[in-house]
């Protein structure tokens, strides 16, 4: 451990958070945003999403098949690999356990995911990161419409990885046998994410 | 994609070597990394404190300069309520270690062989990573043509000045646009007022030329210029963004 010269640092969370900030995050109130590119803008009338596996769509959902799927609600914390952490969150949406059961899937058709979105980002993540409860597409934050820079009309929420992992503007789940490193993984980020374990980049235990 | 950037990334101990100051609230900070491997323009470091309990803070910073053996250039500008630029600010003096790893970042950068005209659009400090790409494209023999819409609150927060002015008098220098947002002098000849489209389009290149565009700073101003560069006619996958910071409520 190097101690820097004159460091106090004034940003440890009041104890009552300090179980809920991940090592080298801090706390936020506001809501920043980080993207690649232009903000994607999408129609509603536009906007579908896909469920496929190697061969072949599983479903194809309109907004109004999406918004007429069991509608649930979430309140949790995120943390961004940018260092910040923002608590209590709440969002609404659709969980991929009622995305799969209203495809007529008992079983999820692979073990992982490529989250496949407007603007050609895409992410990777283990299948069982997302089901039981664990993960949602997600339509609203704090009661209103996610605006399109946080992702909007749909983005993924998988709160308990990174954030660039609840990939904005999803427009497909494209499930697999084989974890392929997606936009960022492929850039040096970590091929997983867990911020309690802070595997921010490549080669981060 | 570089192999490069999916190398492990290991902390490094690096020592202040000299300490600029740009303007009344930002300074650059020169660190000699010792077995630095190099890094793209565009690229940044996670800079590491740690208090005497154990207490760590981390933050990202652009690389400033171009790629220039060991020595790292960082520019900080002052957050005013914030935990650590303000530290690095005041508090660090040469010859005082940090901890950092890097080089970061795989899309957000430049190397000569992204050719085509080249459009960098930076808000306040967001100029940091312009720097660095203007650096190294002013190592090259035949650099592409560039231009830099660099928007500052007032004259005197025009980070880098005296350099940015010296590139565009070279024979092949950068063409630049200053905005100010804040002041209106007397004698001005760049732009007044945010970045619009009229501005984008009075510096920027025709979209048939094919431009790259890179946009870097607080989010609300890289939104709003990457949604104008897109209305423009700028294809969308060679508009690349950084956002420095939050946004502001929301
Ligand atoms: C990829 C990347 C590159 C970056 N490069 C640079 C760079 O080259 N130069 C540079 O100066 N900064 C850069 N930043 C921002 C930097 O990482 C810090 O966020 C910034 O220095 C503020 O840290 P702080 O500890 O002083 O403030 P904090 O203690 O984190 O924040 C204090 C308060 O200020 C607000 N705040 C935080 N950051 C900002 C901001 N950037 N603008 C306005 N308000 C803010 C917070 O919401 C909070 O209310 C970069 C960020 C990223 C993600």
């Amino acid at each position: 451990m190097v101690i820097t010269r004159g460091f106090s640092g004034r940003g440890r969370p009041a104890g009552q958070y300090s179980g809920r900030v991940p090592p080298g995050q801090h706390l936020v109130s506001d809501f920043p945003v980080l993207t690649a590119g232009p903000t994607p803008r999408t129609h509603l009338e536009h906007w579908s999403l896909s469920l496929r596996d190697a061969e072949r769509d599983l479903t194809v959902l309109s907004w109004a098949d999406f918004e007429a799927l069991p509608q649930s609600e979430m309140t949790t914390d995120i943390h961004c690999v940018t260092k910040w952490t923002k608590l209590d969150t709440v969002w609404r949406g659709v969980t991929v356990d009622d995305l799969l059961k209203g495809a007529g899937l008992t079983n999820p058709p692979g073990r992982f995911v490529t989250a496949e979105c407007d603007g050609g980002y895409t992410t990777n993540l283990p299948v069982a990161d997302l089901i039981d409860g664990k993960a949602m597409v997600a339509t609203h934050f704090g009661g209103d419409p996610l605006t399109p820079a946080h992702g909007g009309p749909a983005r993924l929420l998988v709160p308990h990885l990174y954030f660039w992992k609840s990939a904005k503007w999803v427009r497909g789940l494209h499930f697999c046998d084989r974890d392929h490193p997606g936009f960022w993984e492929s850039l040096g980020y970590h091929v997983y994410g867990d911020p309690w374990r802070e595997q921010r980049y490549t080669g981060d235990a | 994609m570089t192999s490069a950037a999916l190398l492990p990334l290991r902390w490094r101990t690096a020592t202040v070597i000299a300490r600029r100051p740009e303007t009344p609230h930002v300074a650059t900070l020169v660190l000699d990394v010792p077995g630095w491997p190099g890094h793209k323009a565009g690229q940044h470091v996670d800079l590491r404190l740690t208090a005497a309990d154990g207490y760590e803070a981390q933050r990202s910073y652009s690389i400033a300069s171009a790629n220039d053996g060991t020595a790292v250039a960082i520019t900080v500008e002052r957050v005013a309520d914030g935990e650590v630029s303000p530290f690095l600010l005041d508090d660090v003096r040469v010859s005082d270690d940090l901890e950092l790893r890097g080089p970061i970042g795989g899309y957000f950068v430049w190397s000569l062989e992204d050719g085509n005209p080249l459009l960098l659009i930076a808000g306040g400090s967001g100029v940091a990573p312009m720097m660095s790409i203007l650096r190294a494209r002013a190592q090259a023999l035949k650099p592409p043509a560039a231009r830099l819409l660099y928007s500052s609150r007032d004259q005197a927060s025009i980070i880098y000045r005296d350099e940015l002015d010296g590139m565009t008098a070279a024979t092949d220098g950068p063409r630049i646009l200053y905005t100010l947002t804040r002041e209106r002098p007397v004698v001005w000849s760049g732009a007044l007022g945010r970045v619009d489209r009229v501005m984008l389009e009075r510096i920027g290149f025709p979209p048939t030329d094919d431009p790259l565009a890179y946009v870097c700073g607080p989010t609300p101003f890289v939104e709003q210029v990457a949604a104008d560069l897109v209305a423009l006619g700028y294809a969308e996958e060679r508009i690349r963004t950084e956002r420095f910071g939050p946004t502001g409520a929301n």
